[in-house]
């Protein structure tokens, strides 16, 4: 008798569970409001891409014309494709020190796969994801692109007071000492 | 020329005798059977296209998409751009291949959509053939469509060609049991398998208002059975693109892949025009008993526009099916049949019988 009732209630339930699902996309069928799709080459002006969207790699610059970089060249190493090139310059500084500055951070937007490691590399987060898309070029050279404005400098930070050292004690074993 | 917009037959019998009465008659029926079949072949391409038309659309919409809108107006012309595409594709030849089966495959599916097509009552005089075993005949033509599948498999030499079509020989051969006896029921509700009695027995409503519940339940088990035996989702075990790249037809291309895809669109209209002809009564308008003044309103609404409608809707139901449910293993696909459809439908059968019997259906 278990077993009848059983195949009975199966068959309820699976006509119960099928229903509810013919109920959510009919809903979506009669509701042209709950399409998500965006019509692209007619919404370009009010198109706003996403905060995580990878559009190219920029480099940043405040309104001032000052970015941070200082041509150290880290991102040019992480980059597994080669597709920055840090090319520095020096100059003397108030102090009569020579110091070196970017000249040109060459960015070849052909050759960037969009990873991201040159952004998380960068130790004085200089660059970051742009939201340009439109990319398309009849001419492969207008990809390579200068990244620092003309005439944009490094902004001067006041130099901070060194964080004290953090005392090590060897009270505390490491687990691993080889890593 | 007649021409009646609401009966077709005086139409078609002007175009005879006028056809017979400028020829010999040998000509005569050579002309008319090459009217009939352009006429089939036209409406066979339009619809084809439109429905492949129709199904991208409708799943866009389920899946929050817009679906095709570039190509003309809201992307109508979507899918003649694409035949036309396809036609111009290299058909790829399969050196292991067994070329002369592997030719045919296409052609033996398509035929059998062709000939379910000649016996479909379109409106009300407006069906090439109508045979007295209307029913029986389009049952028996819709499943030659397998062997066509079968072919296609086994003459790929393709592992996946041959697993989906072994599938799709299993899957049919179960399923033509529930179509049977589902449509049986109507037939035992009508006592005729001709197509046009089965129309005019529901001039004072349908079959599956006049039947109470068992015809109700034999017109769902019909939309699911039939839904497996024309191999769409969710039983589209035989294409199963996620498994087996495309099943049955992987190796074809171009336009011999285009008849697998229209034959398939095809099928899917011949499942339904049997549906809104055997249950909710072909171009037969809403009638409800005897209520004269509804009925007379009904009337005013052409034959060929009710039959239409009615189709549609059944094909919106089965792409609604597809689009909703995920695809079924082959061992819950025949428990579906074997333990569930198939007993169901034969108490059904036992009860309809009854019924009958006992005189308890509106007549
Ligand atoms: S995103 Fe990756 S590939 Fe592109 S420039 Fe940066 S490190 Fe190179
Ligand atoms: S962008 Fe960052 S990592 Fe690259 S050179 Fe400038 S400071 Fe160094």
């Amino acid at each position: 008798m278990n077993s009848v009732g059983k195949y009975f209630s199966d068959i309820f339930y699976g006509i119960k569970s099928l229903w509810k699902g013919l109920m959510v996309t009919g809903y979506y069928f009669v509701h042209p409001g709950t399409i998500v799709t965006q019509q692209y080459p007619e919404n370009r002006k009010e198109l706003k891409m996403f905060d995580r969207f990878k559009g190219e790699v920029i480099l940043q610059h405040d309104e001032n014309n000052f970015h941070t970089c200082n041509g150290c060249g880290i991102c040019q190493l992480n980059c597994p494709n080669g597709s920055l090139e840090i090319i520095t310059d020096s100059v003397t500084n108030e102090d009569g020190k020579s110091e070196r500055i970017i000249d040109k951070h060459i960015y070849h937007l052909s050759m960037c796969t969009f990873c991201g490691l040159c952004i998380k590399a960068c130790p004085s987060n200089s660059l970051a994801w742009g939201q340009e898309f439109e990319h398309a070029v009849f001419n492969r050279e207008a990809l390579t692109k200068i990244l620092n404005q003309p005439g944009s400098l490094i902004k001067k930070t006041p130099k901070e007071p060194k964080a004290p050292k953090p005392v090590v004690t060897d009270t505390v074993p490491t687990s691993n000492p080889a890593n | 020329m007649p021409f009646n917009i609401y009966d077709f037959s005086g139409t078609t019998k002007a175009v005879d005798q006028f056809l017979y009465s400028t020829m010999s008659p040998t000509w005569a029926f050579v002309v008319e059977l090459a009217i009939v079949g352009i006429i089939i072949l036209l409406v066979y391409a339009v619809v084809g296209l439109y429905l492949v038309y129709a199904e991208r659309k409708v799943c866009a919409f389920m899946q929050n998409r817009v679906g095709p809108n570039r190509v003309g107006k809201w992307g109508l012309i979507q899918t003649i751009a694409d035949l036309i595409k396809l036609l111009m594709k290299e058909l790829v030849v399969i050196r292991k291949a067994d070329q002369l089966l592997f030719n045919i495959a296409p052609f033996i599916l398509i035929i059998a959509s062709f000939m379910a097509i000649a016996a479909i009552p379109f409106a009300k005089g407006l069906q090439a053939v109508d045979f007295n075993i209307g029913v029986f005949y389009m049952m028996a033509v819709s499943s030659i469509g397998v062997i066509g599948t079968l072919l296609a498999g086994w003459s790929s030499n393709s592992k996946y060609s041959l697993i989906g079509a072994i599938r799709s020989g299993a899957q049919v051969v179960s399923y033509e049991l529930s179509v049977g006896l589902s449509l049986l029921a109507v037939v035992i509700f009508s006592g005729s398998m001709q197509l046009s009695v089965i129309i005019e027995s529901q001039a004072n409503g349908w079959w599956i208002f006049k039947g109470h519940i068992p015809a109700i339940i034999a017109f769902v088990m019909f939309l699911v059975a039939s839904t497996a035996e024309i191999n769409r989702g969710p039983f589209d075990l035989a294409e199963a693109e996620s498994e087996l790249t495309a099943g049955f037809h992987t190796e074809y291309s171009g336009i011999r892949f285009a008849f697998f895809f229209l034959g398939e669109y095809m099928n899917m209209f011949i499942v339904a025009s049997l549906a809104a002809t055997v249950f909710l009564g072909g171009w037969m308008p809403l009638h409800i008993g005897n209520l004269a003044g509804f009925n007379h309103v009904m009337d005013f609404i052409p034959p060929i526009v009710w039959y239409f409608g009615k189709t549609v809707f059944i094909i919106y139901v089965i792409m609604w099916f597809k689009w909703t449910f995920p695809r079924l293993r082959i061992d819950q696909l025949l428990t579906l049949e074997w333990k569930y459809l198939l007993p169901i439908n034969l108490v059904n059968i036992l009860v309809i019988a009854f019924i009958v019997l006992m005189g308890w259906y509106i007549k």
